[in-house]
């Protein structure tokens, strides 16, 4: 179509093609956008997702317990002396993802231990109490976390991690 | 899928697929080199509208199934959390249940056209029926997507489809127990309902392909009716045909939104609202209103078996209209005879409809006997008697000759259809007036409320002041089971911050456990906990209350409307008038007589209300003028009162309402300069053409 009329207004017939395609390319992308978010977590998921508060006093020296939040097992463990020196005493460069145990516990609280029960490789629930090193054990693949909850053989990782919470007592904290 | 194609992709890696799989040659010859007929008009781009429909309805209904539960006790519950929590959930909800009725208004319209035209004669018999089994299965995936809201309506619009197979002779009743999976209509029905609903989709698609192949054999039909005989009756599929049908699917998703974003629950019925009760039908029980037609001939005939035999042979006739009109012509633009006899079937397929909808009592009932015997009658006897003896018109040599004689006489068809409406208008009006004098209630009235109409927001005010009439009188026996506390700082709400809901939720004893021992407790509310109900459970509101159960009221003002009757559900549409909810929840919260009129007599245990059904209504009067102290000076008057819970309710019915209409003219705007732009492009496109 090489008419003198359409040589003489190329540029008119090429903005509107422009204009058409480009008006239908954020049509696409502003459709596509709900369709998309729908598959985040919904308002009611996210409610429930709200800080929760835990009573410590239960816990007796040596034991842990386990809490749900955000539908992850968060241990509380109430450290003895020994693990506590136990996790303090170990070189940093001998660990696979440096971090000090007091970078790990809230100052003056040290005897607890508040971790996320999610084993760094993939996600199963590592057990507590077992594995050589007096703290946690994955039985999925073999990863050994220690009394702080820092990986120190097997695949996995990183350190079990820390989720964020406060004391709000001296034996109540809140979670998130 | 029009013979081998020569099509050879010029990029080498498309064309060492294309040698193993000739998958693009496939798509340049049906849908780029494809040959259509130059001369189709606009009720051709709805083939193409119908695949986006179907499109649109596989993708959203996909999606909803992430989110819906199909149990009996949870289905209702989880469509509201649907609408109310997921992102975009009430988006995706209005345009999957809107979209099932404009999927029926576009293939109404592809039937009709393909009747005017003719587009069933040979040689597309086949073509034709496997169009009728698309309709067939999307009525089956129609009812069956309306039974999982699991609302009264579904429940009953269940029962009373299923137990249509009850009429079979001698295995009718084992029939409807296979359906059922149980005694009654219940979780197993709705379990497999659900199954079903997402299976067929995917079937109609599958059928689609064939209807598509069939097609792309026999070629288009046209207005003209003469098949293309040389190249100058078509033009390529691309980009001609391709830019129409985007134009076509533009202009339809202009209508579609009005309903998504305005009227979404114009084409529902309120009754849907309620969750499913076994215990008791709704009063009035309607199918949707693209089954309608079909519903009122089953209801003409008093015999159950030949109603349900007359019903069913309502559609199944189509298969057999290749055959009932054998007139060598196909359009009617040529059939002078057909062409009338064409809109009088429009205007009774309407009427059925509209008869489908009425209570089956007096008028209506010989009205529906009359027009099931002319629906019958256009395919028993008026095809087949005009194929013989109409003298039809002479039919241009070609498609192209059609295309240059456009000069044609317009006014005909002008005339019929003018007069068709008349007669269906004059119909209309003389049924309605029928209705209004037995009736005898009296409507509520139209009252002004904030949230009406496109702009409509919710006065905070009232919203707030709602909540305080709400928690001091009405949360006494009313629960609102649905709203949660951290819903009153959501945007769109009352208004409050996080922090005074935080502060409202905690003036509340929330009910929790079990705890480490084993024991439920009572904590203060947060903002996560739903409204406590102040009943237990359901017979305990029973018993505290005479008898009658005092309904959740997050949904009221949805679940409650009034008849408004021909012709104000037509222009209802236009001014999007849709607060026949609020009124009524307003009116009878005001319409409390102390005594009810000379002669009217009440049970004992009710008390007279203008404004309720039958009048006698179990609710004492509960709002007195001065009885909730407001603290922002509004009158304490019963009136405020009811204006002002009445909008909180409707906010708790709505919560994403000012939401809805905000991105609802964002749509829109985008939608009108879109399908102006497309417009153009189009003329541009086919100004080569011409």
């Amino acid at each position: 179509m090489t008419t003198a009329s359409s040589a003489d207004h190329p540029t008119r017939r090429d903005f509107l093609y422009v204009a058409t395609g480009a008006a239908a390319a954020v049509g696409v992308a502003a459709t596509v956008w709900p369709l998309i978010d729908q598959m985040n977590p919904d308002a009611a998921t996210i409610a429930a997702g709200a800080p929760i508060e835990v009573d410590l006093t239960p816990i007796a020296e040596g034991q842990d317990i386990k809490v749900f939040w955000r539908g992850k097992p968060i241990y509380i463990s109430h450290r003895t002396k020994k693990q506590i020196d136990e996790a303090r005493s170990v070189p940093l460069s001998s660990l696979p993802d440096p971090q000090t145990d007091e970078a790990r516990v809230k100052s003056g609280h040290d005897q607890w231990l508040v971790v996320i029960g999610i084993c760094t490789h993939l996600g199963c629930i590592p057990i507590a109490h077992e594995g050589n090193y007096d703290g946690f054990f994955c039985p999925c693949h073999g990863s050994q976390y220690d009394t702080s909850g820092r990986i120190r053989q097997g695949p996995a990782p990183a350190n079990l991690a820390v989720p964020p919470y406060q004391f709000v007592s001296d034996t109540k904290i809140q979670i998130g | 899928m029009s013979g081998p194609s020569d099509f050879q992709p010029t990029n080498p890696a498309l064309r060492w697929i294309e040698r193993r799989l000739p998958i693009f040659g496939l798509v340049h010859s049906s849908f780029v080199a494809y040959p259509t007929p130059r001369n189709l008009n606009y009720w051709w781009t709805f083939g193409a509208i119908l695949s986006m429909m179907l499109a649109v309805q596989i993708l959203t209904g996909v999606i909803l199934a992430m989110h819906y539960t199909p149990h009996a006790d949870l289905a209702f519950r989880s469509v509201e959390l649907i609408v109310r929590d997921v992102n975009y959930g009430w988006l995706l909800r209005n345009m999957h249940a809107c979209g099932a009725s404009m999927f029926f208004f576009a293939v109404y319209i592809h039937m009709f056209r393909g009747l005017y035209y003719g587009s069933y004669k040979e040689p597309r018999e086949v073509l034709w029926i496997l169009g009728v089994i698309i309709y067939l299965l999307m009525m089956a995936t129609g009812f069956m997507g309306y039974v999982l809201p699991w609302g009264q309506m579904s429940f009953w619009g269940a029962t009373v489809i299923t137990n249509l197979f009850s009429a079979v002779p001698y295995f009718g009743e084992s029939i409807v127990t296979l359906l059922w999976g149980g005694y009654a209509v219940g979780n197993p029905t709705l379990n497999r309902f659900f199954s079903l609903h997402y299976l067929l989709p995917f079937v109609i698609a599958g059928v689609v392909v064939l209807h598509v192949w069939a097609l792309h054999v026999a070629g288009q039909n046209n207005p003209a009716g003469v098949e293309a005989k040389t190249e100058k009756d078509t033009v390529a599929f691309t980009p001609y045909a391709t830019i129409k049908d985007l134009f076509g699917v533009s202009c339809f998703l202009i209508f579609y939104s009005w309903f998504i974003f305005y009227m979404p629950n114009y084409l529902g019925d309120a009754e849907n609202y309620v969750p499913a009760n076994p215990g008791v039908t709704p009063a009035h029980i309607v199918p949707e209103w693209y089954y309608l037609p079909f519903y009122a001939i089953l209801r003409s005939i008093p015999n159950k078996l030949a109603g349900v035999i007359a019903m069913f042979s309502a559609i199944i006739i189509l298969c057999f209209l290749p055959w009932l009109d054998s007139a060598k012509t196909r359009s009617s633009k040529y059939r002078p005879l057909a062409k009338q006899f064409f809109w009088m079937f429009v205007v009774v397929c309407v009427l059925l409809g509209y008869l489908g909808a009425q209570p089956p009592e007096g008028i209506y009932v010989i009205a529906g006997r009359i027009l099931t015997v002319c629906y019958f009658a256009y395919f028993l006897i008026v095809l087949p008697l005009l194929s013989r003896i109409e003298t039809p018109r002479p039919v241009p040599n070609s498609i192209a000759d059609d295309v240059l004689a456009k000069t044609g006489s317009k006014a005909a068809p002008m005339v019929s259809t003018v007069i068709a409406i008349m007669v269906a208008g004059g119909l209309l009006v003389g049924g309605a007036q029928s209705a209004k004098a037995e009736g005898g209630e009296v409507a509520p009235p139209a009252q002004k409320w904030s949230f009406s109409g496109p702009f409509g927001t919710f006065d905070r005010g009232a919203v707030q002041r709602g909540l305080q009439v709400y928690k001091e009188v009405c949360a006494t026996c009313h629960s609102l089971s649905f709203v949660a506390f951290r819903n009153l700082a959501d945007p769109g709400g009352p208004g409050y911050s996080t922090a005074q809901a935080a502060a409202f939720a905690s003036e509340y004893k929330i009910k929790d456990g079990p705890n480490d021992q084993g024991e439920m407790f009572e904590r203060p509310g947060r903002p996560a906990d739903y409204f406590p109900s102040p009943f237990p459970n359901e017979q305990a509101a029973r018993a505290a209350n005479g008898g009658a159960a005092p309904p959740d009221l997050s949904l009221i003002t949805k679940a409650r409307s009034y008849k408004r009757g021909f012709p104000w559900f037509i222009i209802d549409f236009f001014t999007q008038y849709q607060e026949q909810g609020p009124d009524y929840v307003s009116a009878i919260l005001q319409g409390f007589e102390e005594k009810p009129p000379a002669g009217v007599t009440i049970p004992e245990g009710s008390y007279y209300n203008t404004y309720f059904p039958g009048h006698a209504i179990k609710m004492p009067k509960p709002l007195s003028d001065g009885q909730v102290a407001y603290t922002d000076g509004s009158p304490t008057t019963v009136a405020q009162y009811a204006h002002d819970v009445t909008t909180f309710l409707m906010w708790t019915a709505e919560p994403h309402m000012e939401a809805r209409k905000r991105l609802g003219l964002q749509v829109f705007v985008f939608l009108i300069l879109f399908s102006i732009l497309m417009y153009f492009t189009k003329k541009k496109v086919w100004a080569n053409a011409h």
